[in-house]
């Protein structure tokens, strides 16, 4: 299990997890997600300069099991892309809430989906 | 609620993520899909395969009933061993596929998890009334050792010379102490063991076997690799890549139909077949990069669509995604195959399977 200390992270129901950092904010999805899908073998991310909608899709994470779809937990532009994720996909496996981080964005706009502190976001996991 | 194997607390104790398959609950994977299937390609892996069915037929009518049940010829298996056959229905359909055994006294059928109250009513019905029926399946027990070490593994816990079994050959041998058919039979395109025994002690063969073979690299593994090794090795799955409404020959398996053996279910209609010009083709797919095409996927031309994909993954041997597709029986060889995946047209490259062979004697 991860130890990371995600006090600075919230998440959505539909498991990506947002973490603001200076004036942006990084984007990924949870340690259960990762454990529910398995191997992750591709991603399927947005272009820089994209602009996201809280809610929209803004990619696809293939695992050897299946194809899901990724949801913004928040609005904004893509400044970046997490690139080594080309290469490296599992880095999603091994560390979904450090280099496995997938976009950052600027100008973030919250609201339009509603987002759970860790515990909240455990507690929906359980079971 | 699904059943369980002998092994399922194994499998829990050692954090596997379980699912249903067959009717039972199955290990996916305990570690990552990736390094369990490298395990197997490079040093060795343990599979609980429990959920298989195996239904024996025994008494003077077994093997008259076996032949009208199987396209392949029981005929030609020797006392120890082992055929792969599909069993037909009237219409030439797949009903199942199989992996027959012959006994002193009888055959041993093993069956699809999924198939097998579908497949002991059917044989019960079409043949096996001439013959002792029996389905074991509750009380037996199936393990499976595979890779490149899995012969010295299994050898080693035994005084039987089970090294020098051909494939698709038997013998009954006790192994860690505990009573086992052996075969060198598997799913994986890797060399290697199943070995049948009794559900009471599969738990502790289970143990011992991991206890040897995990210094020499074995790890256990799950449905996720067997997938993705049966797939790289050209092997199919039944559901998937065939059903009730697929002819052997359009799924590749014309080499398992045995029309000269004389008359069986489905001889009839797979004798109005052209073998060389089948209803449908079954085709080989490399997919560029880490591009992964599923079970369903349309596969066209470039403008209509000639085909579906029936089963893809990523192969972690190759690199890149692998599939294999049914064809319109009309698609020409020379045509530029494409996989619609989710709306984007991915160039495929036709590929001869298997997709993975190991290599003789490494």
């Amino acid at each position: 299990m991860s130890v990371a200390d995600l006090s600075t992270y919230r998440f959505s129901a539909s498991h990506e997890w947002v973490k603001v950092i200076d004036g942006g904010a990084l984007v990924g999805i949870s340690e259960h997600a990762q454990s529910q899908l398995g191997d992750v073998i591709f991603l399927e991310l947005p272009e820089a300069g994209a602009t996201l909608t809280a809610g929209d899709k803004f990619g696809v994470v293939e695992s050897v099991k299946a194809a899901s779809d990724l949801y913004a937990p928040v609005g904004g532009t893509v400044e970046a892309v997490n690139d080594k994720l080309g290469a490296n996909p599992e880095l999603v496996n091994t560390d979904p809430y450090g280099e496995g981080w997938m976009i950052r964005l600027r100008d973030v706009q919250e609201g339009g989906v509603e987002l759970m502190d860790s515990a909240a976001y455990e507690r929906t996991t359980a079971g | 609620m699904a059943a369980r194997t002998p092994l399922f607390e194994r499998h829990t104790a050692r954090g596997a993520r379980m699912v249903e398959f067959g009717g039972y609950e199955m290990p996916l994977q305990y570690t990552s899909i990736r390094d369990e299937h490298l395990a197997v390609r490079t040093a060795a892996g343990l599979f609980d395969l429990s959920h298989m069915g195996e239904v024996q037929l025994s008494g003077p009518g077994a093997e008259a009933a076996v032949q009208r049940l199987i396209a392949n010829d029981a005929g030609r298996i020797q006392p120890g061993g082992a055929l792969y056959a599909v069993m037909c229905n009237e219409r030439g359909g797949i009903v199942d596929d199989v992996v027959v055994y012959r006994d002193e006294d009888g055959f041993m059928v093993v069956v699809n998890a999924s198939c097998r109250s579908k497949d002991v009513a059917w044989m019960s019905s079409h043949g096996g009334e001439a013959a002792a029926l029996e389905d074991i399946s509750d009380r037996c027990a199936l393990l499976a050792v595979q890779g490149p070490r899995a012969v010295d593994l299994v050898a080693s816990l035994t005084d039987t010379p089970v090294a020098e079994l051909k494939p698709f050959h038997a013998t009954f041998a006790t192994v860690a102490g505990v009573a086992a058919r052996v075969s060198r039979t598997g799913y994986t395109g890797e060399d290697g063991f199943e070995l049948y025994v009794l559900d009471n002690v599969a738990a502790g063969l289970w143990d011992r076997l991991l206890e040897h073979g995990e210094p020499m690299g074995l790890l256990p593994c799950g449905l996720g690799a067997r997938d993705t090794l049966r797939l790289e090795a050209g092997l199919r799955l039944y559901g998937q890549d065939m059903d009730e409404d697929t002819d052997p020959y359009s799924c590749g398996l014309g080499w398992t139909v045995k029309l000269e053996k004389g008359d069986f279910i489905g001889a009839a209609a797979l004798r109005d077949l052209d073998p060389r010009n089948p209803p449908r083709r079954f085709a080989g797919l490399r997919l560029p990069g880490r591009t992964i095409a599923r079970h369903g996927h349309p596969v066209t031309d470039g403008s209509r669509v000639v085909g579906e994909v029936t089963s893809g993954t990523f192969s972690f041997t190759l690199g890149c995604g692998i599939a294999t597709a049914s064809l319109d029986g009309q698609v020409d060889d020379a045509v530029p195959l494409f996989v619609d995946i989710r709306g984007s047209e991915v160039a495929a490259e036709r590929t001869p399977l298997p997709f993975y062979r190991r290599r003789k004697g490494a």
